[in-house]
């Protein structure tokens, strides 16, 4: 496990990096140090179970956004093969913040859409990091309405902190491109799973969110505002953001409970960062599984199961 | 010796000006001194300077059906607070207080009644319930006027006037983002006609769901809609926002609504409409 630490996440460095030295030393001196390597190395285990079994809220939050964390391309290149990116939304430009294109699964063509944050200063710039302008939703939809016109099933790689807030994005209309997916989404007639990755933010998220199925990876998040945002309105201090993440219950476990999300993902211990090949195998299993699942379904009862999904979601009493 | 001091100065906060029960007001806009009779005669519009001061969805049921027409459902929907939310207060005080405060059950009312002898299905948010903002309650009973519309083959027509997801109801209050469009597409695929009314003002989750997905978007004058509020869009950007920036004839301007109609006009223009859809 390379690169950037969380708070929490500390304890475990401090093991990782003495584990490569005594490496080193074993190598350049030519000693044997097996025992000492092992021993170490079920700590870091067992330090990992610990520091995970008791994540806070706003941990998870801080995992779902952490800098190491497979993205969508990640993905992209593992779990699927021969992926042909495709741009553009045919009306004003293409939007980096969304990577699209056939791709196959287990052999079989499907319709890749997906949000990819950047990994360095340069590609979060170009990526703008994550955030998409409504060329962004409008390419995507295009790409849905191709895979319907030839029966291809869609996966939809969500990882975004929201839509963009910006002037331009309001000038071509953020709102109505969201909605309209909303609404086409809904009648596709071939099917769609959405799997949230990472950073399931708000209305951003939901416009590639409208599924047969939806997953979550473990330490995912997906919620209707930050938890930022959140303490910033309710609280009047952003500062109060443990307390909104707890309030908000946006973690995999409470979504799977309230019925938003079909099926959680598991990550390897210490979460996907720490193994991507792990994460990304992990995907693939639960993603073929629903794949299969949908793909008895006629196109007529693929629209019905997902609008009836969506009609039922809601909590109230009369 | 202190009477040479300098008074102190700086900004005084004043309290936000509302239409007080006086019978004179003063306009927020252009600073006109109203009787307020002729203002609600005049549909809460300004005479001189046209602001539209923002109405409840009674008024607007007044002012578009027929007299006596119309009818309201699913007026017992209530909450159930599914995330047992506590911020500063708990979520069900908020509630408990709301209902209190403003008299009505949840942030939108809907019905149906007749315009122009056209039964329409009908639904018009009331801001001043939580900031008119949609929760399970707001997304359900739209769902259900646009269910009643597809069952009955007839038109659906919604004020919106909302400052967006209710966060208080978390992942619910998006989804409702889902379920109300969702039950739109199948009205769209039914050739159902929607009229969406925007008023001031209609941001957020509502504007990206059901507001933007009328056949027909109309807009008030001067009304605010937007994906994201100018002030988010403001720390984002960290520029000033040009003048008029999502105001209705911005957005009229940007392509994204059919036409700006005066408050007086509305009905006029939705019989004129309903006529062309549904005749």
């Amino acid at each position: 496990m390379n690169g950037t630490y969380l708070d929490f996440e500390r304890p475990l460095q401090k093991i990782v990096q003495r584990i490569e030295e005594l490496r080193y030393i074993a190598t350049s001196e030519d000693l044997e140090l097996h025992d000492e390597i092992g021993k170490l190395e079920k700590k870091l285990i067992r330090l990992r179970e610990d520091i995970y079994r008791k994540i806070t809220p706003y941990q998870r939050v801080q995992l779902a956004r952490h800098p190491n964390r497979p993205y969508s391309l990640d993905y992209i290149n593992t779990v699927f093969e021969d992926f042909l990116e495709l741009h553009g939304d045919r009306q004003f430009r293409d939007d980096p913040s969304i990577v699209a294109g056939w791709a196959r699964f287990e052999g079989k063509p499907v319709m890749v859409i997906s949000q990819q944050k950047g990994r360095d200063t340069k590609e979060k710039l170009y990526r703008n990091f994550g955030m998409a302008h409504p060329e962004g939703y409008r390419k995507a939809l295009r790409l849905m309405k191709m895979a319907e016109k030839f029966s291809r099933p869609i996966i939809t790689l969500i990882d975004t902190p929201g839509a963009y807030p910006g002037i331009g994005a309001e000038e071509r209309g953020q709102a109505e491109a969201i909605a309209r997916n909303l609404r086409e989404m809904a009648m596709l007639k071939t099917p769609l799973v959405a799997v949230i990755i990472g950073e399931g933010g708000s209305g951003g998220a939901l416009a590639l969110g409208v599924g047969n199925r939806v997953l979550i990876m473990e330490n995912a998040i997906y919620s209707v505002i930050s938890p930022e945002g959140c303490a910033s309105i309710l609280w009047r201090d952003d500062g109060e953001k443990e307390k909104s993440a707890v309030a908000l219950k946006l973690d995999a476990a409470s979504l799977k409970e309230f019925g938003v999300i079909d099926e959680i993902i598991p990550e390897p211990n210490g979460g996907a960062h720490s193994d991507f090949s792990s994460a990304a195998e992990s995907l693939s299993m639960v993603l073929a599984k629903h794949l299969k699942q949908l793909s008895r379904l006629s196109p007529e009862e693929l629209v019905k199961q997902r609008t009836e999904k969506y009609s039922r979601m809601g909590e109230f009493e009369e | 010796m202190a009477w040479f001091r300098k008074e102190k100065r700086g900004l005084k906060i004043q309290p936000k000006k509302t239409i007080p029960d006086d019978l004179w007001i003063k306009c927020d806009t252009c600073g006109e001194i109203l009787y307020k009779k002729e203002l609600e005669k005049n549909l809460m519009v300004c005479p001189r300077c046209g602001h539209h001061y923002g109405i409840s969805p009674e008024e607007y049921i007044n002012i578009l059906f027929d007299k006596g027409t119309f009818s309201e459902n699913d007026r017992e929907i209530k909450s159930l607070d599914p995330l047992k939310f506590v911020d500063r207060m708990k979520y069900a005080d908020r509630l408990d207080k709301a209902v209190k405060t403003t008299g009505k059950n949840e942030a939108v009312v809907v019905g149906e009644g007749l315009i122009d002898g056209i039964r329409v299905q009908f639904g018009a948010m009331d801001f001043s319930f939580i900031g008119g903002s949609m929760g399970s309650v707001v997304g359900e009973k739209i769902a259900r006027a646009t269910r009643r519309a597809i069952d009955r083959r007839q038109g659906l027509i919604i004020v919106s006037r909302s400052g967006g997801a209710r966060m208080m109801e978390g992942i619910f209050s998006l989804m409702q983002m889902a379920k109300t469009s969702a039950c739109l597409g199948r009205m769209h695929e039914e050739g159902l006609p929607y009229i969406s009314i925007l008023v001031h003002p209609t941001t957020g989750g509502v504007t990206a769901s059901y507001s933007m997905l009328g056949d027909i978007n109309i807009a008030e004058p001067g009304a605010l809609i937007g994906f994201a509020g100018p002030r988010v869009i403001k720390q984002t950007i960290r520029q000033d926002l040009p003048e008029g920036f999502q105001r209705a004839e911005f957005l009229l301007e940007h392509g994204m609504l059919d036409m700006i109609v005066l408050r007086s006009k509305m009905r006029e223009h939705v019989i004129q409409l309903l006529h062309f859809m549904l005749d």
